[in-house]
């Protein structure tokens, strides 16, 4: 069996360096055949590479889903190439690369201003969502108005709101992504930070009420301080979610100047490689806000018994 | 700094009824300034409710109480007393001078004089090198005795403890008895303490105040047998904690724990056939 799969990596790759020589030229199906057989064998021994990593644990958590993310890109590269696919189906990853390394200057600018638009609506909605919830947690007649309009934002469809903002603020902005942004964002960090203020423990509320603490200083010795790991996480998930929103409202007119504008007109211009080259800045763009959130969670909370300590 | 005069805690015919339960009939209670009083008995019997009802935490249907000369209410505003719960409760984000800081702060007192008075009290409770650690750093014995200090913060004249030692282990319990017998001592403060444990109360106390459910109420009072401080110089570790050693096997703290235990029997029997 292991050998057999060793065998077939070896054909595999043969297979593959032929298939890159001959071009796009298009593939039997026997090829391809020949092909699948590979890919199976390969991801075989790439297990096997990451069972040796398990030794070092701390290794193995990067390294398994970069080699993993390599055999895809490997089985990808092979399936386009040998397999012939065509390209408005799927570019090859080469083809790809080629053209973020050509767009690359128009890639980082482009990427900046969505990444912008992200970066102003989440910080807006983040503390409008913040300060919502104090409000809400504060005044009774305020929490009955205000959650259930927020969480009715919930369920709006950026998708409805995109053009209306555009219409009603005009094209030549960027007010009305930035709003759509700030709309998404409102909501997660809400009820995570509304859900954090009504966390107190009981013997804290009588503690304070013992020491005849006021209203305000209530709020900020206590809710406000206990609440904060939670208003992290709402940080956390809102942060991916912004740029997704700011990419998504791009699709419907306004400015022509980001990442969600270039992937649309490059896929109507027939450009699908360069299309794919800015859903990978996209991607990047969203892995970066994700891992921002989850860093500023990590440091804010790392004090705090049953965080990440 | 009350006059001497004054009792700590005054209560006459306090009653307190939650709905159709009558948790508290016709509470008299008295406790002189500096005393050390206990409250024991079985659950339900209203002990932890007439803590609450001193701390303005509860209100009485009926009855009057009076703690340090003014009401009950204005003894809260004022931060006449210090209170410390089962639970720590301390606040996991803040160091443990700032948690001792807590009530000082409240009452907009100044960062420097906190400073100074969290030090002191960390120092009193043994707890000088903790200062910047966070609670969860701490053992559960620690975090009681953080919450002491915290209780003594505003120097009250009253300590109200709701079974502060309720979720240590004997052997923590017992150092930490020692413990608040020095604390008390030295701040000269009067102690009304909840316990469900005979000889704790009867170590610790002046007074063993011995309460019956189903209506709550008092059923016998038992001299305790407290250890005596030097009485005519207060000099820090003068009770040292083999004195409170020392007291526990004697014969007269047996009598003590041996009366104590028949009054709570007498107090289930009577409650029978009350029903």
């Amino acid at each position: 069996m292991s050998a057999d799969g060793s065998r077939a990596v070896g054909s595999g790759g043969a297979g593959g360096t032929g298939g890159v020589g001959s071009g796009g030229v298009g593939g039997s199906g026997g090829v391809g055949a020949v092909d699948a057989a590979g890919g199976v064998g390969g991801a075989g021994g790439v297990g096997a590479v990451v069972g040796r990593g398990r030794r070092f644990r701390g290794a193995s958590v990067v390294v398994a889903p970069v080699l993993f993310g390599i055999a895809v890109l490997v089985l990808w590269q092979l399936v386009v190439t040998v397999g012939g696919l065509p390209a408005f189906l799927l570019p090859a990853p080469t083809a790809i690369a080629e053209q973020i390394g050509a767009q690359l200057p128009v890639i980082l600018q482009t990427t900046a201003v969505t990444g912008g638009n992200a970066l102003v609506g989440l910080v807006l909605g983040f503390v409008l969502g913040v300060l919502l919830a104090i409000l809400a947690a504060g005044v009774r007649v305020v929490s009955d108005l205000i959650t259930p309009v927020v969480l009715a934002a919930s369920a709006i469809p950026i998708v409805a709101l995109a053009p209306v903002f555009t219409t009603m603020f005009g094209s030549t902005t960027e007010i009305p992504r930035r709003l759509v942004v700030t709309v998404v964002v409102v909501v997660p960090v809400f009820v995570s930070t509304a859900r954090g203020l009504r966390q107190v423990r009981p013997v804290h509320d009588e503690l304070m009420v013992a020491l005849a603490a006021t209203r305000r200083q209530y709020t900020r010795f206590v809710r406000l301080p206990g609440a904060i790991p939670y208003v992290m996480t709402g940080l956390r998930l809102a942060a991916p979610a912004a740029v997704i929103a700011a990419i998504v409202a791009e699709y419907f007119g306004g400015l022509q100047n980001g990442l969600g504008s270039r992937i649309s007109s490059a896929a109507a211009n027939t450009a699908y490689a360069r299309a794919w080259a800015f859903v990978a800045a996209s991607i990047v763009l969203g892995l970066l806000f994700f891992l921002a959130g989850l860093l500023a969670e990590r440091l804010v909370t790392r004090n705090r018994p049953g965080g990440a300590s | 700094m009350t006059g001497t005069g004054t009792a700590a805690v005054e209560l006459q015919g306090v009653d307190k009824a939650f709905g159709s339960v009558r948790a508290l009939a016709g509470v008299d209670l008295t406790i002189d300034a500096g005393e050390f009083v206990s409250l024991i008995g079985p659950s339900g019997c209203g002990k932890s409710t007439l803590l609450r009802v001193v701390a303005d935490l509860e209100e009485p249907t009926a009855g009057s109480v009076a703690v340090a000369g003014t009401s009950a209410r204005q003894a809260r505003l004022d931060q006449r007393y210090g209170i410390a719960f089962q639970q720590a409760g301390l606040l996991d984000w803040r160091t443990v001078a700032e948690n001792v800081e807590l009530p000082l702060q409240v009452h907009g007192v100044g960062k420097a004089e906190r400073r100074r008075r969290a030090a002191e009290l960390l120092e009193l409770v043994g707890l000088t090198e903790f200062a910047g650690s966070r609670p969860a750093e701490l053992s559960g014995g620690m975090q009681q005795r953080v919450a002491i200090a915290r209780a003594l913060a505003p120097s009250p004249r009253l300590l109200l403890m709701d079974e502060p030692f309720g979720a240590l282990d004997e052997m923590t319990r017992e150092r930490m008895q020692a413990e608040l017998l020095r604390i008390a001592g030295e701040t000269g403060a009067a102690v009304l303490f909840v316990t469900h444990s005979i000889p704790e109360a009867v170590v610790l106390s002046d007074r063993v105040v011995v309460m019956s459910p189903r209506p709550g109420r008092i059923t016998e009072i038992i001299a305790g047998r407290r250890p005596p401080v030097a009485a005519d110089d207060l000099v820090p570790d003068s009770l040292d904690p083999e004195a409170v050693e020392d007291v526990r096997e004697t014969g007269a703290f047996f009598e003590a724990v041996t009366a104590v235990r028949e009054a709570l029997r007498k107090g289930a029997a009577t409650d029978g056939p009350a029903g």
